[in-house]
């Protein structure tokens, strides 16, 4: 009861403390806001990037948006797990496929299952490099196949990398937008590299044509 | 109630008022020509109209609110702008530091400083200690690509989000002899000459614009927009004599020197947007864009008439 109640508080003020740092806006797709029950998929670059998600989608969607992230991550401490667990209500996987005791694919088709809607980050990692999007591991094919009904919802996110670089500690304010693309479905017969192509695609479309804040 | 007191309460009616009047005809406007919501500039005057009741209430507030609420204020405004500054400027990581300095050390120090009412502390921190180490900072992640370019620019947003800007509080700070208690209409006198200057070059634009005066910064922007609005702006300011230290003439001299630095305050940070490839600042204010595309004329036009203020009228 307590833990819920601070579970409540932690996450609306995660979520102004996000907004108050990076003023998140989200721009939708011209065909509307993404489906009641969506995967959304996202370029990954921070720690921070499904809390910008999470925290501009509408409260009706919000609510059902459950991010999937690496159990050794988020279970490493009590504040960690409290965070991942309580608050984000995360869907956590384990990402070593020698040593994990579940299939991560089984557990978000598990959560679809349950009404949930997913936020994951397929490059599979953070992404350090200049390249601006690393490339795609399997599972958001998987899922797209066991659960083929279920929209995938493109979401790139601009500039958080810039506001906490990795291995920095305190982030700086910085405007980051959150662009929604139009939601695409796995096509029956479609191969594995043609969806992954696809979705890489569709992902790099959103992304804003300069980039030349590296310059 | 004192007569400061009482001039505020004038004030506000007056430009409640104002923007009664302008909440009407935009909603005339609306009926006749745009009921369906599809005439874009008619949806965005209405976004405008209605942004000013907020900003007009915000700013009611923090004078309410007194001292401590009005270095607030701005003290929020100087953290957006910069926000939207630094957003739009060429940073390498390298910069991280010297960025974190300047929105969590620069800008509240710039502030306390104001607060403390430490005036010859203030006006040299950014210009002197803040330009000096920032690139210190900056220089010791020895990341040497374009070093002067980024932090020529880390410095610009600095002096224009936060010095610049902070000179309209810093009117609190002034001794007029014959004027104590009253500072506070020097500021509602300076922000109220320099966004009428704007909204009446707007209006004037509107209604007789047809020669461009700027065609590559401000395409919206006209000859005769310009002479209207600071020449209407300019009477408005001289009409307000009677909430500041000075003579009619000697307001209408200030509001004239206002409007003018406002005006091309505004050019100046146009030019900005267009190198960096995009219309507005930003997206806090609905219909006007970001906050610096509403405070572009004020940061020009502040620091000026402080010092105009203070060399000829202030003790300190």
């Amino acid at each position: 009861m307590i833990r819920d109640l601070l579970a409540k508080l932690a996450s609306v003020a995660i979520m102004m403390f996000a907004r108050a740092l990076t003023a998140a806006r989200a721009i939708w797709h011209e065909t509307g806001l993404p489906p009641r029950q969506s995967i959304y998929f996202a370029n990954h670059s921070s720690h921070g990037d499904f809390i910008l998600i999470w925290a501009v989608l509408p409260p009706w969607l919000r609510e059902r948006a459950r991010p999937v992230a690496s159990a050794e991550y988020w279970l490493k401490s009590k504040l960690t797990s409290f965070i991942g667990r309580d608050v984000f209500d995360a869907v956590l996987i384990e990402r070593d496929p020698a040593a994990r005791t579940s299939d991560p694919v089984e557990q978000m088709a598990t959560a679809l299952d349950d009404g949930a809607s997913l936020i994951v980050f397929p490059e599979g990692t953070r992404n350090q490099t200049e390249a601006k999007l690393l490339p795609f591991k399997s599972g958001l094919y998987h899922l797209a196949r066991k659960r083929p009904d279920v929209a995938l919802v493109p979401v790139w996110i601009n500039n958080l990398n810039r506001v906490m670089p990795k291995g920095e500690f305190v982030p700086i304010p910085l405007i980051c937008t959150i662009n929604f693309g139009e939601p695409l479905k796995v096509e029956p017969g479609e191969s594995k590299e043609d969806f992954i192509a696809r979705a890489q695609g569709a992902l790099l479309s959103l992304a804003p044509a300069q980039t030349d804040n590296d310059a | 109630m004192s007569t400061t007191t009482s001039d505020m309460v004038t004030l506000l009616l007056g430009v409640g008022g104002i923007l009664l009047f302008a909440s009407s005809v935009g909603y005339i406007l609306q009926r006749k020509l745009s009921p369906d919501g599809s005439n874009g500039a008619i949806e965005n005057l209405n976004a405008r109209i209605k942004a000013w009741w907020a900003m007009v209430f915000l700013i009611a507030v923090a004078f309410i609110a007194g001292r401590v609420g009005v270095l607030l204020l701005f003290a929020f405004c100087s953290f957006a702008a910069l926000r939207e500054f630094i957003t739009l400027i060429n940073t390498r990581r390298a910069d991280h530091w010297a960025i974190a300095a300047a929105f969590f050390l620069a800008l509240p120090i710039n502030y306390y400083l104001l607060w403390a009412e430490e005036y010859g502390i203030y006006a040299i921190f950014i210009p002197v200690y803040a330009f000096l180490l920032m690139p210190i900072i900056a220089v010791l992640r020895g990341d040497t690509q374009n070093f002067l370019l980024r932090i020529s620019e880390v410095q610009w947003a600095l002096m224009i989000c936060v010095f610049c800007a902070s000179h309209v509080p810093a009117l609190l700070t002034l001794q007029i002899p014959g004027y104590e208690g009253r500072n506070v209409l020097l500021i509602a006198f300076l922000v109220i000459v320099v966004q009428s200057s704007d909204v009446l070059q707007y209006v004037w634009g509107k209604l007789f614009g047809r020669t461009k005066i700027a065609p590559k910064l401000s395409p919206s922007k006209t000859v005769e927009g310009f002479a209207g609005g600071v020449a209407s702006a300019t009477l408005l300011g001289a009409s307000l004599w009677w909430i500041t230290p000075f003579t009619p003439l000697q307001a209408g001299l200030m509001s004239f020197i206002i409007t003018m630095m406002g005006f091309f305050g505004g050019l100046v940070m146009s030019a900005i947007k267009r190198d960096r490839g995009v219309k507005d600042w930003g997206h806090l204010i609905e219909g006007h864009g970001g906050l610096i595309d509403r405070l572009d004329s004020v940061v020009f036009s502040a620091p000026i008439f402080f010092h105009l203020t203070r060399y000829w009228w202030s003790l300190t």
